[in-house]
Protein backbone atom coordinates (compact mmCIF):
# COMPACT_ATOMS: atom_id res chain seq x y z
CA UNK A 1 0.00 0.00 0.00
CA UNK A 2 1.53 3.26 -0.97
CA UNK A 3 0.94 5.89 1.12
CA UNK A 4 -0.78 9.07 -0.40
CA UNK A 5 -0.19 12.53 1.33
CA UNK A 6 -1.91 15.97 -0.27
CA UNK A 7 -0.21 19.17 0.50
CA UNK A 8 -1.45 22.79 0.39
CA UNK A 9 -4.61 23.08 -1.71
CA UNK A 10 -4.36 20.06 -2.71
CA UNK A 11 -5.84 18.45 0.63
CA UNK A 12 -8.84 21.46 0.80
CA UNK A 13 -9.69 20.37 -2.42
CA UNK A 14 -9.86 16.05 -1.51
CA UNK A 15 -11.02 16.92 1.75
CA UNK A 16 -7.85 14.31 2.96
CA UNK A 17 -4.50 14.77 3.83
CA UNK A 18 -3.16 11.01 4.00
CA UNK A 19 -4.48 7.83 2.56
CA UNK A 20 -3.32 4.17 1.89
CA UNK A 21 -3.87 3.36 -1.80
CA UNK A 22 -2.87 0.21 -3.46
CA UNK A 23 -0.93 1.34 -6.75
CA UNK A 24 1.83 -0.59 -8.46
CA UNK A 25 3.09 2.35 -10.03
CA UNK A 26 2.40 6.24 -10.49
CA UNK A 27 0.71 6.02 -13.29
CA UNK A 28 -1.70 3.59 -11.84
CA UNK A 29 -1.98 5.54 -8.04
CA UNK A 30 -3.20 8.87 -10.74
CA UNK A 31 -5.89 6.55 -11.99
CA UNK A 32 -6.99 5.26 -9.21
CA UNK A 33 -7.29 8.86 -7.66
CA UNK A 34 -8.62 10.18 -10.86
CA UNK A 35 -11.11 7.36 -10.87
CA UNK A 36 -12.54 8.29 -7.11
CA UNK A 37 -12.50 12.49 -7.75
CA UNK A 38 -11.80 13.81 -11.25
CA UNK A 39 -11.02 17.23 -10.05
CA UNK A 40 -8.39 16.39 -7.82
CA UNK A 41 -6.25 13.94 -10.76
CA UNK A 42 -6.69 16.96 -12.75
CA UNK A 43 -5.38 19.76 -10.08
CA UNK A 44 -2.46 17.15 -9.31
CA UNK A 45 -1.58 17.61 -13.25
CA UNK A 46 -1.56 21.16 -12.66
CA UNK A 47 1.36 23.82 -13.69
CA UNK A 48 4.16 23.70 -11.41
CA UNK A 49 2.49 20.54 -9.67
CA UNK A 50 5.59 18.25 -8.42
CA UNK A 51 5.58 14.79 -6.88
CA UNK A 52 7.75 13.56 -4.28
CA UNK A 53 8.33 9.85 -3.84
CA UNK A 54 10.07 8.63 -0.89
CA UNK A 55 11.26 12.58 -0.26
CA UNK A 56 12.67 12.75 -3.23
CA UNK A 57 11.04 14.83 -6.52
CA UNK A 58 10.83 12.36 -9.44
CA UNK A 59 9.63 13.33 -13.21
CA UNK A 60 7.31 10.92 -14.96
CA UNK A 61 5.86 7.89 -14.41
CA UNK A 62 7.80 4.97 -12.20
CA UNK A 63 6.96 2.07 -10.02
CA UNK A 64 6.11 2.29 -6.36
CA UNK A 65 7.08 -0.25 -3.62
CA UNK A 66 5.07 -1.45 -1.27
CA UNK A 67 5.93 0.98 1.85
CA UNK A 68 6.59 3.85 -0.93
CA UNK A 69 5.28 7.28 0.19
CA UNK A 70 3.74 9.69 -2.27
CA UNK A 71 3.54 13.29 -2.23
CA UNK A 72 2.02 15.98 -4.57
CA UNK A 73 2.86 19.11 -3.83
CA UNK A 74 1.07 22.24 -4.83
CA UNK A 75 3.44 25.39 -5.69
CA UNK A 76 5.76 25.93 -3.07
CA UNK A 77 6.45 29.07 -1.31
CA UNK A 78 7.43 30.03 2.06
CA UNK A 79 8.99 33.28 3.91
CA UNK B 1 21.61 25.39 11.84
CA UNK B 2 18.06 24.78 10.10
CA UNK B 3 14.63 24.68 12.07
CA UNK B 4 11.23 24.96 12.09
CA UNK B 5 9.71 25.92 15.02
CA UNK B 6 5.87 26.10 15.79
CA UNK B 7 6.11 28.44 18.85
CA UNK B 8 7.18 32.31 18.25
CA UNK B 9 11.19 33.06 18.38
CA UNK B 10 12.95 36.12 19.19
CA UNK B 11 14.92 37.42 16.14
CA UNK B 12 17.55 39.65 18.44
CA UNK B 13 18.30 36.46 20.49
CA UNK B 14 18.65 34.60 17.55
CA UNK B 15 21.30 37.08 16.13
CA UNK B 16 23.18 37.28 19.57
CA UNK B 17 23.57 33.44 19.47
CA UNK B 18 24.40 33.59 16.10
CA UNK B 19 27.37 35.88 16.15
CA UNK B 20 28.31 34.59 19.19
CA UNK B 21 32.37 33.64 19.04
CA UNK B 22 33.25 34.43 15.75
CA UNK B 23 36.88 35.89 15.58
CA UNK B 24 37.49 35.14 11.62
CA UNK B 25 33.68 36.22 10.76
CA UNK B 26 34.07 39.59 9.56
CA UNK B 27 30.15 40.03 8.95
CA UNK B 28 26.85 38.46 9.29
CA UNK B 29 23.49 39.54 7.72
CA UNK B 30 19.81 38.89 8.67
CA UNK B 31 16.86 38.79 7.13
CA UNK B 32 13.86 38.77 9.27
CA UNK B 33 10.32 38.24 7.11
CA UNK B 34 7.29 39.51 9.53
CA UNK B 35 3.61 38.30 9.00
CA UNK B 36 1.50 41.43 7.11
CA UNK B 37 -2.37 42.46 8.45
CA UNK B 38 -2.54 43.26 4.75
CA UNK B 39 -4.79 46.30 6.24
CA UNK B 40 -7.04 43.87 7.78
CA UNK B 41 -8.08 41.53 5.26
CA UNK B 42 -5.14 39.14 6.99
CA UNK B 43 -5.90 37.84 10.59
CA UNK B 44 -3.98 34.71 10.65
CA UNK B 45 -1.04 33.12 8.08
CA UNK B 46 -1.12 29.48 8.04
CA UNK B 47 2.63 27.95 7.37
CA UNK B 48 2.16 24.10 6.20
CA UNK B 49 5.58 22.00 5.88
CA UNK B 50 6.19 18.11 4.89
CA UNK B 51 8.55 17.30 7.85
CA UNK B 52 11.77 15.96 6.97
CA UNK B 53 11.32 16.61 3.43
CA UNK B 54 11.31 20.51 4.04
CA UNK B 55 14.28 20.34 6.39
CA UNK B 56 16.40 18.06 3.77
CA UNK B 57 15.43 20.37 0.99
CA UNK B 58 16.27 23.46 2.81
CA UNK B 59 19.48 22.04 3.50
CA UNK B 60 20.02 21.36 0.10
CA UNK B 61 19.95 24.70 -1.08
CA UNK B 62 22.28 26.42 2.49
CA UNK B 63 25.26 23.87 1.28
CA UNK B 64 24.65 25.38 -1.78
CA UNK B 65 24.84 28.71 -0.69
CA UNK B 66 27.80 27.47 1.48
CA UNK B 67 29.72 27.01 -1.56
CA UNK B 68 28.88 29.49 -3.84
CA UNK B 69 29.34 32.35 -1.39
CA UNK B 70 32.08 30.86 0.88
CA UNK B 71 30.04 31.17 4.22
CA UNK B 72 31.64 30.20 7.45
CA UNK B 73 27.85 29.25 8.53
CA UNK B 74 23.85 29.74 8.27
CA UNK B 75 21.03 29.85 10.28
CA UNK B 76 17.50 29.50 8.56
CA UNK B 77 14.53 29.15 11.29
CA UNK B 78 10.92 28.92 9.85
CA UNK B 79 7.65 29.29 11.71
CA UNK B 80 5.34 26.65 10.53
CA UNK B 81 1.40 26.65 11.78
CA UNK B 82 -0.63 29.49 12.69
CA UNK B 83 1.25 33.12 12.35
CA UNK B 84 -0.52 36.37 14.02
CA UNK B 85 0.30 39.73 11.99
CA UNK B 86 3.04 41.03 13.27
CA UNK B 87 4.82 38.01 14.81
CA UNK B 88 8.07 37.06 12.87
CA UNK B 89 7.77 33.65 10.23
CA UNK B 90 11.40 33.13 8.64
CA UNK B 91 14.63 34.23 10.00
CA UNK B 92 18.10 33.97 7.81
CA UNK B 93 21.42 34.86 9.17
CA UNK B 94 24.88 34.39 6.86
CA UNK B 95 28.24 34.73 8.23
CA UNK B 96 31.03 35.34 6.44
CA UNK B 97 34.66 36.81 5.78
CA UNK B 98 33.46 40.06 4.07
CA UNK B 99 30.03 41.63 4.40
CA UNK B 100 29.15 41.62 0.39
CA UNK B 101 29.37 37.79 0.49
CA UNK B 102 26.90 37.95 3.51
CA UNK B 103 24.30 40.07 2.48
CA UNK B 104 24.13 38.21 -0.89
CA UNK B 105 24.18 34.53 0.52
CA UNK B 106 21.37 35.95 2.54
CA UNK B 107 19.09 37.42 -0.28
CA UNK B 108 20.09 34.40 -2.36
CA UNK B 109 18.61 32.16 0.70
CA UNK B 110 15.27 34.06 0.89
CA UNK B 111 14.38 34.06 -3.05
CA UNK B 112 14.88 30.33 -2.40
CA UNK B 113 12.80 30.28 0.37
CA UNK B 114 9.93 32.41 -1.07
CA UNK B 115 9.46 30.53 -4.75
CA UNK B 116 10.88 26.90 -3.81
CA UNK B 117 11.64 25.63 -0.35
CA UNK B 118 8.43 23.25 0.29
CA UNK B 119 6.01 25.84 2.29
CA UNK B 120 2.50 26.00 1.46
CA UNK B 121 0.70 29.34 2.84
CA UNK B 122 -2.62 30.03 3.67
CA UNK B 123 -3.85 33.76 4.66
CA UNK B 124 -7.35 33.38 6.80
CA UNK B 125 -8.88 36.29 7.27
CA UNK B 126 -12.87 38.20 7.58
CA UNK B 127 -13.50 37.02 3.16
CA UNK B 128 -12.47 33.77 3.91
CA UNK B 129 -9.17 32.31 3.42
CA UNK B 130 -6.89 31.79 0.09
CA UNK B 131 -3.95 29.56 -1.03
CA UNK B 132 -0.66 31.84 -1.58
CA UNK B 133 1.62 30.71 -4.29
CA UNK B 134 4.77 32.04 -5.66
CA UNK B 135 4.15 35.97 -7.53
CA UNK B 136 5.81 36.39 -11.00
CA UNK B 137 7.92 39.01 -9.12
CA UNK B 138 8.97 35.75 -6.68
CA UNK B 139 9.93 33.81 -9.28
CA UNK B 140 11.80 36.55 -11.38
CA UNK B 141 13.65 37.37 -7.80
CA UNK B 142 14.64 33.56 -7.63
CA UNK B 143 15.86 33.68 -11.41
CA UNK B 144 18.50 36.50 -10.42
CA UNK B 145 20.78 33.84 -9.14
CA UNK B 146 20.11 31.46 -12.10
Amino acid sequence: MARVLLFGRFRDLAGWREREIAAGSLSDLRALLAAGDAELAEALEGKGVQVAVDQAIVKGDMALSASAEVAFLPPMSGG
Amino acid sequence: MIRLTEAPFDPGALLNEFSQGRTETGAVATFTGIARAEKGSTTVLELEAYPGFTEAEIGRIAEQARRRFGLHDFAILHRIGKIAPGEAIVFVATAAGHRRAAFEACDFLMDYLKSKAPFWKKEHGPDGERWVEPTAQDLADRDRWN
